[in-house]
């Protein structure tokens, strides 16, 4: 028998193939002994092409074959027998390290050997109580150690959730064998000679693999709970780096991943895509050890991959793309990407309200946005972030998205515009913005007579045109005054601003965060208004209701 | 905005649009008789293959072939459609492409999806297939790392058949005629400006797809008249199965499922872009054969003023349009999403 390293590597492959040899011969040429598992799925032309890749090496053993579906027994099966093996073949082995087909190691294998030779009694095994196991995808967590699992969950979907769901009814429980204490976790370990040993030898092993047999994924609890039994020392973590996805499938990693797996402080990582060259190039090669050394960073790993899941299944909010669109009917999540604020009627009251909100609140404030013939951007630009059009019939094919696409170009910067009864908004869209919490709409009511108080010209009937205006306004009112508000909303008729201009102008701005700007720009100068009171008498006299006079006197 | 629909409602849409899918497979069929066979080859089991109607696109064919190869399609399938300018001499001495042509009308043909349904029909089941035209290179989220086969693969393991892929039109700084362009050369290169965010989106409940619209064309040509302007939804990754049938281009596919690329809730799906290199220089004189030709359009005459618009060599560029500097910029940008594909 040849001397060999104090680390064996059992390897469970059932997919590429050609990539486990590379490992395999990666280990060998370590002197560590490698035991493979070849799936009895793969087709024994594969597997003599594997054996003849490999070719005779001393340190290289095949083990019995099972057919390992996911979740399945066997492959707890597997990894008992391929064990066995690499126990009885080679007793200069100290630590047994189980991988599969798919792993990678990410550092020199002297290096592992080293880090095994400083801990010769510590096994290294995620084994987590399943009271604390927050961490589990799919569902079901201390179930799986109390139900049935006769059926396969890939092939019979519906008897398995069924099973599972009859068996809650009937409150069917199964008694976890004394003295185990469940516990689960990674199921890619390392352990010593000793703990296997006492695992695969202890006198209650037919009684526990009977009862694992029937569990779910066996793999992720069998030895992590027969690991509790019999230890000296666990450090309670995986040397392989495996990223699970919401559905508790494993990511696979790629070529990018490269810097980001030379920032992992562990050994190995699953699943590598078998065509990621690089990657198999990088590691297999001698190059981690020629290139200076880089820090541990697994927190950036994990940032990394949080980040990928948010995404998926959070998303961006305000973006409405091609792969993601969602519908409005969802209560309280923000419809847009960045809060902005609404004015409508303020730039009849005040002098020049625009330039002087721009300089309180340090913004670039628009004008009328969806003014009947075109948008009116800040500073009157044609084309505004994201190369927005300020074509009214761009606008209006759309009006939604113009603003979210709005809203999403100039992230981060704090959109203000004007808005009125006069302009080309629909009601749906004033609804679209009262029901989004990023919006912020201060209303002054009665000031759209102002502009024709001063003379404005209006094709036609006059009356008829204010009776519109003061029905478009009173919808949007009934609209922003419901129950299922989500915006801030500050409603004010004329009347009551005119009574206190400063307070009430003050709390708008403070709210925006402008107390600064106020105190150095002050207020905006009134608009002349003498004789409107008298106007609005006209008016109510030529037959317009009278609710309007009361706007401006209350 | 999207609504979804109510059951019966879904189910009447669902029970028309399969008889639209059968209908157009059997017009497929029978526009299948116009194509003629020049060169047949032969592809694996498991290649990506590409579909792709030609027609006078000698400059682009070069760079085309170069991109899509990189990313690992395995077999093109050509349809040349009469070209003159030495296209079909360059299809057939490629060694991976296999050749049809046709005399016949491309609007005739629904825009040459009649032959490419029949194409796929004959030939793409069971098989991811791009379909794009010669001045569309797809690109999606690491695309230079990971190869169609690394991005199939994670479709299906998804359960979704089809990637999301909408035209993100590029365009020169400067007017259209002003650039330069070396033949065979990366077009990103020279047409390399593009708008971020003047997209329209509407959901359309009887196909259940999306109608994306706006861009570069819709800011200077169709100001007037946005509903005129081109559809920007592409589909062009596909595995396809011999019930499907294209309906519109690319845009829209039957049956009415594969539509659903878009996820409807708050998280964000996979998708990709067709980078549109169609303002090469050439675009000015080409739309002045175009125009006359009018096999463009539905309603050709209406774009009448399209084409001079773009015979005037205008400049598409504005203060507000962003230089492409590649995915991850348009990813930021919004216009394309990783989905979770860390």
């Amino acid at each position: 028998m040849t001397a060999s390293a104090p680390l064996g590597i059992i390897m469970l492959c059932h997919t590429a193939l050609p990539r486990a040899a590379q490992v395999a011969r990666f280990w060998l040429r370590a002197g560590c002994p490698v035991v493979l598992h070849v799936d009895r799925a793969v087709p024994e032309r594969e597997l003599e092409g594997l054996r003849a890749d490999l070719g005779s090496e001393p340190l290289l053993r095949f083990s019995p074959r099972h057919r390992c579906e996911w979740g399945s027994w066997n492959i707890v099966r597997a990894s008992q027998d391929a064990a066995e093996v690499m126990l009885g073949d080679f007793p200069e082995v100290g630590h047994v390290l189980l991988s599969s087909g798919s792993c990678l190691p990410l550092r020199p294998a002297e290096e592992l050997l080293a880090f095994l030779r400083d801990r010769p009694d510590t096994d290294f095994i995620e084994s987590v109580s399943i009271n604390h196991a927050t961490w589990i995808m799919g569902g079901l967590s201390e179930e799986r150690f109390t139900l049935y699992f006769p059926f396969g969950w890939r092939r019979q979907r519906w008897l398995f959730d069924t099973a599972v769901e009859v068996q809650r009814k009937l409150e069917i429980r199964r008694e976890v064998p004394r003295p185990l204490d469940p516990h689960m976790g990674s199921q890619w370990w390392c352990l010593t000679r000793a703990t296997l040993q006492a695992i695969l030898t202890d006198p209650k092993r037919p009684r526990y693999e009977r009862y694992f047999r029937r569990n779910w994924i066996p793999d992720e609890s069998y030895f992590q709970t027969l690991v509790r039994l019999h230890d000296r020392r666990v450090e309670n973590r995986s040397l392989t780096l495996v990223k699970f996805d919401r559905n508790g499938r494993p990511y696979l990693f790629y070529d990018d991943h490269l810097q980001l797996l030379r920032r992992s402080d562990c050994f190995l990582a699953r699943k590598i895509w078998p065509e990621a060259d690089k990657l198999y190039d990088f590691f297999l090669s001698d190059q981690p050890t020629r290139l200076p050394p880089v820090t541990p960073e697994p927190a950036k790993i994990d940032r990394y991959f949080e980040l990928a899941e948010k995404q998926r299944f959070e998303g961006r909010a305000g973006l409405y793309m091609q792969s993601r669109f969602p519908s409005f009917d969802t209560v309280g999540t923000a419809r847009t990407a960045g809060p902005y604020a609404a004015f409508s009627g303020f730039e009849h009251l005040f002098e020049n309200f625009e330039h002087w909100l721009g300089q309180v609140t340090g913004t670039r404030p628009h004008g009328h946005l969806y003014a009947p013939d075109r948008v009116q951007f800040h500073g009157g630009a044609q084309v505004w972030h994201g190369a927005l059009s300020a074509s009214g019939a761009i606008r209006d094919y759309n009006p939604y998205m113009f603003l979210t696409n709005l809203l999403w170009a100039t992230r981060g910067e704090v959109q203000c515009f004007l808005f009125g009864p006069e302009d080309r908004l629909p009601d749906g869209l004033v609804d679209f913005m009262t029901h989004d919490p990023n919006a912020r709409i201060s209303v002054l009511t009665g000031a759209y007579l102002l502009p024709y108080f001063r003379g404005r010209k209006v094709d036609g009937d006059l009356l008829h045109h204010i009776g519109e205006m003061q029905r478009r306004e009173q919808a949007w009112l009934t609209i922003l005054r419901s129950r299922w508000v989500q915006a801030q909303v500050e409603i004010c008729s004329l009347g009551e601003m005119l009574a206190d201009p400063e307070a009430r102008l003050r709390a708008i701005i403070e709210a925006m965060d402008g107390a600064a700007g106020l105190s150095v720009h002050g207020l905006p100068a009134l608009r002349p208004m003498e004789g409107f009171d008298r106007y609005l008498v006209q008016l109510r006299d030529k037959g317009l209701p009278p609710a309007i006079l009361k706007e401006f006197q209350c | 905005m999207y609504r979804p629909l109510s059951g019966s409602q879904d189910r009447w849409f669902q029970f028309r649009m399969d008889w639209k899918r059968r209908r157009l497979r059997a017009r497929a069929i029978l526009k299948g008789r116009e194509l003629t066979c020049l060169r047949k080859g032969g592809w694996a089991r498991d290649s990506v293959l590409l579909f792709c109607t030609i027609r006078n696109e000698a400059e682009r064919l070069e760079w085309f072939m170069h991109h899509y190869r990189a990313l690992g399609v395995g077999h093109f399938i050509f349809i040349d459609n009469a070209s003159d300018d030495g296209t079909r001499e360059t299809l057939l001495v490629q060694p991976d492409a296999t050749v049809y042509a046709t005399e016949a009308s491309y609007k005739a043909s629904r825009f040459g999806m009649d032959w490419i349904n029949w194409l796929m029909l004959r030939h793409a089941n069971g098989h991811w297939c791009v379909v794009a035209d010669a001045d569309e290179l797809l690109i999606y989220p690491h695309w230079q790392t990971r190869p169609l086969r690394a991005l199939t693969q994670c479709l299906e393991a998804r359960g979704q058949p089809v990637l999301p892929a909408m035209m993100l039109e590029l365009y020169p700084k400067g007017p259209l005629d002003q650039a330069e362009y070396v033949p065979g050369s990366d077009p990103t290169n020279c047409l390399n400006w593009f708008d971020a965010a003047n997209y329209t989106i509407a959901h359309k409940p009887l196909l259940d797809c999306l109608l994306i619209q706006g861009g570069p064309r819709a800011r200077c040509f169709f100001a007037d008249s946005p509903h005129r302007a081109p559809t920007l939804t592409k589909l062009p990754l596909i595995r396809w199965s011999w019930h499907n049938a294209w309906v519109n281009a690319t845009h829209s596919i039957l049956p009415r499922r594969l539509n659903r690329v878009f996820d409807a809730g708050q998280g964000e799906g996979l998708s990709g872009v067709l980078l549109h290199t169609k303002f090469l220089p050439t675009v000015v004189e080409k739309s002045r054969i175009e125009k006359a030709r009018g096999e463009h359009f539905g309603n050709a005459p209406v774009f009448d003023s399209y084409y001079d618009a773009v015979a005037q060599a205008p400049d598409l560029w504005c203060p507000a349009s962003k230089r492409y500097s590649g995915w991850e910029q348009l990813e930021e940008l919004g216009l394309i999403s990783r989905g979770g594909w860390a």
